[in-house]
């Protein structure tokens, strides 16, 4: 009954609605084509991304195994003092009787003894040696034992090493491939997971090479950087955006922190190297210094994060906490820092992730120099995984390219860690409302 | 108790020039104005808070021009007037709220029961737990609606233990008529409830610090016609207990809620009185065009 009040159902179309679907056209034809800008942005970005971890896992995976024989050892009475079984050449022992398996006679200077001991770790004898001391009474009987075999050896089987290269431009002779060949073929050479990777610190020799100390080295120096940055840049970025008075002198520091986030890196190693080791005398390469350094590079970063987290938080909850008679400190502490939680932990995780990464610093506070073993503390020498990959990079044996890309998934894995850490936190902060 | 004659509904006679004119101190004939047969209920209470000749700057604008006004004790107060004319600004000079604001500057006096609280040596945190504030847009802390209510009571100490704590809460939240609706989710977050509810729960929190005096700052102005009448009906209730000063851009709800009513205009006061006369009798042309709506 009320339909004869309402206009007509199809209306003229007014000039406006006209000129509106005109360019409806085009405004729609616009964002089609800005997402399509965006998704073309995100597949570049992840191509780039697969690459570069293609390339990386492609270079590094072959150092996650290596090869070692298993042979069958006598341990002759006649080499092996009983009364001092630290004392006999177990290297030697293992390449003569690998020879005499071979069929191949040694010279009398032992230059094929010489050659086949290349072949195996330093850490065959050692093992055989460390076996023998344990349980003398081994001595005059055989057993079977399991050498690692060295780094050259171990690259050949990985096919790493080509016999196409003329014998004067590789590490190995003719000779000893053939010698390689034959232990294959014999089926004593068995591949397996490369643990020596994980337990053990830097060495010269890339087969006895690991990462544990840097790791470690990583670890100590991230706990010192993340104690230190984390309460000052919070407790600092707090105090300037929420009791500071705003004037010329806090305009002034504000500047000068957002200059120091884009301080080169290696500013903040020769100041740590000037104050933290020549003034201070505090341990050279050592994790609280690299700690020290790196929380310094860190702080600006977290300040900046944390300030603008605090921003974010709208004032109408500060309103509300100071009419509810909550002094400053308290509308700050119980409501303000809480909601700017989320925000403040990602700026830490940023720093902290890039403190993670950085390497120019920790040169110049001595890490390039080689630090074999595990730190055991805060002041002993230590090393870091990138100052390691740096290191390895440079290095002359071949067998440090592939353990350089284990390194760097290995540092790649330590920030996925540290992230996942990081996200877990932030969901026990976000749940708190 | 004290009588003051401001209180009540003043002399019919027309009044020109100075708005100031109506304040007692100032104007000392004033009490020998023929004293009104009707006091309105409820204006018979004592003066709570006083201000005298309150100007308030932000940097080098003034907002306030010299308002003096008395507001009286368990009673309702509303503040009218177009937007900018400094409702808020004079709301916030109660409890100090000003302060927070670093380009704001208040002079004046202002007392509560005789104390000036505009002296430096006067703690604002003490002051806040006095005077309640309700803001506008309802601003629940983004946590359960027990910690929202139980809040203030912690942060003051008025509590000894949890179960006086929980009473508290559960006393607050029926007084401010949300109980039944939240009773049976106390740790859900504060922030989840309709704007009506949220508004109720503010008003909860602001009493369970049991205050002297509650500052609303246009409390419905987001609410729907019924989350409004509830909230009308709860400052009626609540009236019997505090000191209310509300500020509203409903004539209406003005008209409803208040004992008295101030009518501001480009930072000034220009007339205050019993409600019924400031909108049936107006003193002041600039009030009856405000009310009528001829600009706003
Ligand atoms: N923080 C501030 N800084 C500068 N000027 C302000 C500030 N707050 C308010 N003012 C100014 O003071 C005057 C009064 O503002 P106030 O908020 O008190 O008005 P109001 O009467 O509450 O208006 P409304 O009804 O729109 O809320 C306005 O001109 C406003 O621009
Ligand atoms: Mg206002």
């Amino acid at each position: 009954m009320t339909d004869a009040a309402l206009p007509p159902a199809v209306a003229p179309a007014r000039p406006a609605t006209a000129a509106i679907q005109k360019r409806l056209k085009a405004r729609y034809a616009r964002e089609k084509r800005f997402r399509a800008y965006g998704l073309i942005a995100i597949g570049i970005a992840v191509l780039f991304l697969a690459v570069l971890l293609g390339s990386i896992v492609k270079q590094g995976y072959s150092a996650f195994y290596t090869h070692a024989v298993t042979a069958e050892v006598y341990l002759d009475p006649a080499v092996i003092d009983a009364s001092n079984p630290g004392g006999a050449n177990y290297d030697q022992l293992i390449a003569s009787q690998q020879l005499a398996e071979l069929g191949v006679a040694d010279d009398e200077r032992g230059t094929r003894s010489t050659a086949m001991r290349a072949l195996f770790s330093p850490d065959a004898g050692f093992g055989l040696r460390e076996r023998v001391i344990e349980d003398p009474s081994l001595i005059g009987q055989t057993i079977e034992f399991t050498a690692p075999i060295g780094d050259d050896a171990d690259l050949y089987f990985k096919d790493d090493i080509s016999r196409d290269t003329p014998q004067a431009q590789r590490r190995l002779s003719d000779e000893q491939l053939a010698w390689l060949d034959r232990m294959e073929q014999s089926g004593a050479v068995t591949s397996g997971f490369n643990s020596d990777f994980f337990t053990r610190g830097d060495s010269t020799q890339p087969e006895l090479a690991g990462v544990l100390g840097a790791v470690i080295g990583s670890a100590l120096m991230l706990l010192v950087t993340g104690l230190l940055a984390i309460p000052i840049g919070v407790g600092a970025a707090v105090y300037l955006e929420e009791f500071a008075r705003k004037n010329r002198i806090t305009a002034f520091i504000e500047v000068n922190i957002n200059n120091l986030a884009a301080v080169p890196s290696i500013v903040y190693g020769l100041l740590g190297l000037a104050v933290f080791i020549n003034w201070m005398h505090l341990p050279r390469a050592s994790p609280l210094v690299g700690g020290l350094v790196l929380a310094l590079m860190s702080l600006p970063t977290i300040i900046i994060a944390t300030r603008s987290a605090l921003k974010a938080v709208p004032p109408s909850i500060r309103e509300a906490a100071l009419a509810m008679g909550a002094s400053r400190t308290q509308s700050v502490f119980h409501h303000v820092l809480p909601l700017a939680m989320p925000g403040v932990m990602t700026g830490a995780i940023l720093a902290m992730a890039h403190a993670l990464g950085e390497t120019a610093p920790l040169l110049l506070i001595g890490m390039v120099s080689f630090t074999p073993g595990i730190p055991e503390g805060l002041t002993s020498p230590s090393g870091a995984l990138p100052v390691l990959v740096y290191i390895w990079e440079n290095a002359s044996e071949r067998a440090f390219h592939e353990r350089t890309a284990a390194a760097i998934l290995v540092l790649l894995a330590f920030m996925i860690v540290m992230n996942l850490v990081a996200i877990v936190l932030r969901r026990r902060f976000e749940r708190r409302w | 108790m004290t009588m003051n004659p401001d209180l009540v509904a003043p002399s019919r006679e027309p009044r020109q020039g100075d708005v100031s004119a109506l304040d007692t101190d100032r104007n000392p004939g004033h009490a020998e104005a023929p004293v009104p047969t009707v006091v309105h209920p409820g204006l018979t209470g004592p003066i709570k808070i006083k201000a005298e000749d309150v100007s308030v700057f932000y940097g080098q604008k003034q907002a306030l021009f010299d308002v003096s006004l008395d507001i009286a004790d368990k009673a309702v107060t509303a503040f009218i007037g177009p937007s900018g004319c400094g409702k808020s600004t004079f709301l916030r000079c109660i409890n100090r709220m000003n302060d927070t604001i670093p380009s704001a500057r208040v002079v004046g006096k202002i007392t509560i029961d005789g104390q000036d609280i505009t002296d430096r040596s006067i703690d604002p945190v003490l002051l806040r737990a006095r005077v309640g504030m309700v803001f506008q847009k309802p601003n629940p802390f983004p946590k359960s609606i027990f910690e929202n209510v139980a809040y203030g009571p912690k942060i003051h100490g008025l509590t000894a233990n949890k179960t006086e704590l929980a009473d508290r809460v559960e006393h607050s939240l029926k007084r401010a008529g949300l109980w039944k609706e939240v009773a049976d989710r106390l740790e859900s977050p504060g922030t989840g409830l309709s704007g009506g509810q949220q508004q109720r729960l503010v008003i909860a929190r602001a009493i369970a610090v049991e205050p002297e005096v509650i500052l609303m700052d246009e409390p419905c102005s987001a609410l729907d016609p019924i989350a409004t009448a509830r909230i009308e009906e709860l400052i009626d209730e609540l009236r019997e207990e505090y000191c209310i000063v509300i500020v509203t851009h409903s004539m209406a709800q003005a008209a409803r809620v208040s004992q008295r009513t101030a009518f501001f205009h480009l930072g000034q006061l220009i007339e205050v009185g019993p409600t019924e006369d400031i909108f049936q009798n107006p003193r002041e042309r600039r009030t009856l065009d405000y009310i009528t709506g001829r600009f706003g």
